[in-house]
């Protein structure tokens, strides 16, 4: 139980350091000065749920190793991301279409896990569910006004929804947690709830639902896609050339 | 992206039963965007519990040119101001 606990958590942990970082770096380089603090702000955000399902993830395992150790001395086969959050950032829309994605399926995960048996997880959902709703009313909003706006803006979400749509399956549920499930540690499966709240988003954007053909899995149980290697070594080349430093 | 999005004025309440002041601008393509903008850049730190965004072309201005016209004739009514009046010592300090 212990070990799948950690799984889970660094399952959690993983996507959101993971998508900061993505959200990162579009830091001056986003359409305008406001989306830039937003970007930014939404990225401080996953960092601060990162650190602190870190730190947990490191009292469960008992083995003494901080937030750090996870974020920067973990190689890619550790890390149990879904593969969504690693893939490139494309142009503002794929971005956006990611977002959506993933922040409606953290908006149900975390409203599911304030009723965690787990007191530590249940404390973090009832602030990560009030971040993460802003999240979505941020990226949701986006989706509707490129897929409402332009031609081009309207072309550029759909590719944007039909390039990651083959990553969204794996959100929704790990296949080997049942008996965490089981104990009231995780609530039950967010699919249905997931697919009709996107469905919804997509009708007001006038976006096309993609098929379901092609789903891509393998990130939460450390196969990943070619992308995650170099976000890594971007991320870990500073702690790694100066292993304990401070600043 | 070259597009400008039309300009927004914010305005904060910082706590209940305080008014919303001006705290600056952001630029926007519609009201509710320019909320999260807002959101964003002016209430980070707990400085607000209500958020107003005004279109900037809304706002009607007084000319910095008429500021003679508008406001000097204030200036020598001294009896627009209560001043002559003798206060009880109760209120003395009001």
């Amino acid at each position: 139980m212990t070990a799948d606990l950690l799984t889970h958590v660094l399952r959690q942990g993983d996507r959101a350091l993971v998508l900061s970082h993505r959200l990162a770096q579009w830091i001056t380089h986003a359409p305008t000065l406001e989306e830039d603090v937003a970007l930014a702000n939404i990225s401080l955000d996953l960092l601060g749920q990162a650190r602190h399902l870190f730190t947990y993830a490191g009292e469960i395992e008992g083995k003494g190793h901080d937030e750090d150790h996870f974020a920067y001395w973990r190689d890619a086969a550790e890390f149990r991301n879904p593969l969504l959050v690693e893939q490139p950032n494309g142009d503002f829309a794929v971005t956006i279409a990611r977002q959506v994605f993933h922040d409606q399926a953290a908006l149900l995960y975390w409203e599911s896990m304030t009723e965690s048996t787990d007191a530590t997880l249940a404390a973090l959902a009832a602030r990560a569910r009030n971040e993460t709703a802003f999240h979505l009313q941020h990226s949701a909003g986006w989706l509707i006004r490129l897929g409402d706006g332009t031609d081009e803006s309207q072309r550029r979400a759909q590719a944007g929804v039909d390039a990651m749509w083959p990553f969204t399956l794996e959100l929704l549920g790990a296949d080997d947690e049942g008996a965490l499930r089981a104990d009231g540690l995780i609530g039950g499966s967010i699919e249905t709830a997931w697919r009709a709240a996107v469905a919804g988003t997509l009708l007001e954007a006038g976006l096309r639902t993609p098929t379901e053909a092609h789903q891509r899995a393998g990130g939460i149980h450390g196969t990943h896609s070619e992308h995650l290697e170099p976000l890594l070594e971007e991320m870990q080349q500073l702690a790694r050339a100066h292993p304990g430093a401070s600043w | 992206m070259s597009t400008v999005f039309p300009q927004w004025e914010v305005f904060v309440r910082a706590r209940r039963g305080l008014d919303h002041q001006h705290a600056g601008s952001v630029h926007a393509p519609d009201g509710e965007t320019a909320l999260r903008a807002a959101r964003d850049l002016f209430t980070r730190r707990q400085e607000g519990v209500s958020l107003w965004v005004v279109p900037s072309n809304e706002i009607v201005a007084s000319d910095p040119a008429d500021v003679g016209a508008l406001f000097e004739p204030a200036a020598d009514k001294a009896y627009r101001f209560p001043t002559s009046y003798e206060l009880p010592p109760e209120v003395d300090h009001m």
